[in-house]
């Protein structure tokens, strides 16, 4: 669960200061699925940096999980990243020269997790995520850009995150795989109950989640349910 | 990383064959009799190292030898020589070689030992016998290689007709004169018909320890000025040296040699870490998406920091273990090819690890740091 409340970040270089959020408030209930939508300088990046503790606020609070996440240290907000957050970028950020199923081991390594549960726990994960058994021995450079992404998710997936926060996650995609990509997080979240934060500016993209939060010039403008909710077909392969 | 491995192979090499030179100098001195003291004719000369006393002062006699055996303490054996050089014939051969002329006790005090036949005796001497005992190479020049039944057989030195009575075991030796291409015989005989005077090209003693040797040599000194009448020690007719001497000096110099070379390797080591910190530089700027991701996914600064330390560090082991293994290469082949017998010692290997793994804890420090302390904002967007 996600408490946001008048959360402001101001950026200070030299004697410039820049306000990039202005003071926003919302809650996220387990379940959801949630897209946050608004054009570029919008405050999008760093609202997504402060959800994911990846940057602390200037003020206001942030409770995840009923735990105020908004003060702390380096290595505190590394620990929740690492129980309670999955990440998905636009631009994949796999490992290379490595393989898929190593790729999406590697944050149970951090957690400490010995080698034959971090390889179980990483297939399960593969096969949720949508990506054949296959695939699960090739390099990223093997793979098209749709299966990357899959076993993106797959990796934000494997340390059971309180919370999945997809950045652009369609961003480098054409429309059809996009399509199976949304029509993963809409499976994760109806069958599976994730909570899921999708980061965008495209309307269309935004129009596949449950909820919609508009923000513009570091302030949220609107906070609604989608009105023409978009299913996607995620079976084509 | 090829800074690394010239690096330590230069390290173990250098030390290797530092040691192997330090050895084969101790040993080659040594070879030459143990604490011995060596006393010639003529003035004072600089390290010129135990001649066969060519030329020189007349002023050594066999009293003098008599006189120290007697007066002397702490004195083990005494060696009376007279030596020259001379043209030897034997059945259709013949060579140009050493004549050694001494007595018995030449073997104990010179470490000389007898393959076949005897040394000559002390009835040899008394009795001025025109008998000979070969060194093994001057045996191989005379009447073949690895000749047998070579005692009994004639040779002529300068003229007279000596007969072999015994053949020597073959002690190598490079650098001083080789003590297998030499002839030994009675150093009366050698007065009466080589020299023709009643003098000693040398005598050899050895002290009882080689802590004695000092003391041995300065009572001797005393006393042969004594008997030489005269006052000034400066004016002395003959003078000294101390095999014990000989070696301290030629280890120092060695081991000063060794040193240098060691701290030529050392910089060559210190290139070669600023070399690793260079490379580890680049790599953590080449992965600095993957560093970003890495800490979205939850590693911590001190994970990120460990990372690279222990890459750095298995770069420099690598290297160090190539390194060893061409160090101890080098020191094969040096000894393989009989310049000199290298010794790799197992001191030097781990040193050579242990700074391997120093200088990639060093030299990889700065660059984990900075990979640890990279934003991950910042890393993940940078393209």
């Amino acid at each position: 669960m996600i408490e946001i409340k008048n959360i402001t970040k101001t950026y200070k270089t030299g004697n410039v200061e820049f306000q990039a959020l202005k003071g926003v408030s919302f809650t996220i209930k387990d379940g959801e699925f949630v897209a946050i939508m608004g054009p570029s300088g919008s405050g999008k990046s760093t609202l997504m940096h402060i959800l994911g503790a990846l940057d602390n606020p200037t003020s206001g609070t942030y409770f995840l999980d009923n735990k105020d996440v908004s003060t702390l240290s380096d290595d505190e907000l590394a620990d929740i990243r690492k129980d309670k957050i999955g990440f998905v970028f636009q631009s994949f950020n796999l490992l290379p020269r490595t393989t898929v199923l190593r790729n999406v081991m590697l944050p149970l390594v951090y957690d400490g997790v010995d080698v034959n549960e971090r390889e179980a726990r990483a297939k399960k994960s593969l096969i949720l995520a949508g990506l054949d058994e296959g695939h699960f021995h090739n390099l990223s450079n093997q793979l098209s850009g749709g299966q990357i992404q899959r076993v993106a998710i797959a990796r934000a997936l494997v340390n059971e995150p309180s919370l999945i926060l997809a950045d652009e996650p369609t961003g480098n995609l054409d429309s059809k795989t996009s399509e199976i990509v949304l029509g993963t997080f809409q499976k994760l979240n109806k069958e599976l109950g994730r909570t899921i934060v999708l980061i965008t500016h495209e309307q269309d993209i935004a129009e596949h989640a449950d909820r919609i939060l508009f923000i513009k010039d570091g302030l949220l403008t609107a906070d609604s349910t989608t009105h023409s909710k978009r299913i996607a077909n995620h079976d084509l392969k | 990383m090829l800074g690394i491995i010239i690096g330590i192979a230069s390290v173990i090499a250098m030390t290797a064959i530092g040691q192997g030179a330090q050895n084969s100098i101790s040993s080659s001195i040594e070879s030459i009799g143990a604490n011995l003291v060596m006393i010639m004719p003529g003035a004072a000369r600089t390290f010129g190292g135990p001649s066969a006393g060519r030329g020189g002062a007349l002023s050594l006699t066999v009293e003098d030898a008599d006189a120290i055996a007697s007066q002397v303490s702490n004195v083990a054996g005494v060696v009376r020589e007279v030596s020259s050089r001379k043209q030897v014939t034997a059945l259709g051969t013949n060579t140009n070689t050493s004549i050694m002329g001494t007595e018995p006790s030449y073997t104990t005090v010179r470490n000389v030992s007898v393959d076949e036949g005897n040394f000559i005796t002390a009835q040899n001497v008394t009795s001025g016998s025109k008998v000979a005992v070969l060194g093994p190479t001057t045996r191989d020049d005379l009447f073949g290689v690895g000749a047998t039944g070579v005692v009994g057989q004639k040779i002529r030195i300068a003229g007279t007709e000596y007969e072999v009575v015994g053949i020597t075991v073959a002690k190598g030796g490079s650098g001083f004169s080789s003590s297998d291409d030499i002839i030994y015989i009675p150093y009366t005989t050698a007065q009466r018909y080589i020299s023709g005077n009643k003098y000693l090209s040398e005598i050899d003693v050895s002290a009882q320890s080689s802590s004695a040797s000092t003391q041995v040599q300065n009572d001797i000194t005393t006393l042969l000025l004594n008997r030489h009448n005269i006052a000034d020690p400066t004016k002395a007719d003959f003078n000294i040296l101390n095999e014990a001497d000989i070696i301290s000096t030629a280890s120092s110099v060695t081991g000063t040699l060794t040193t240098l070379l060691a701290a030529v390797a050392g910089i060559s080591l210190i290139v070669g870490g600023i070399g690793i910190m260079n490379m580890m530089l680049t790599t953590v700027t080449e992965r600095t998406r993957e560093i970003g991701l890495r800490k979205a996914i939850g590693a911590k600064k001190s994970d990120i920091n460990k990372q690279f330390l222990v890459e750095a560090i298995l770069l420099t082991f690598t290297g160090g273990f190539i390194g060893i293994v061409f160090g101890w290469l080098i020191s094969f082949g040096v000894g393989y090819f009989n310049i000199l017998q290298a010794s790799v010692s197992l001191s030097s290997v781990i040193l050579a690890f242990g700074v391997s793994a120093l200088i990639g804890i060093v030299f990889g420090y700065y660059p984990a740091r900075r990979a640890a302390n990279l934003n991950p904002i910042d890393a993940l967007r940078y393209e």
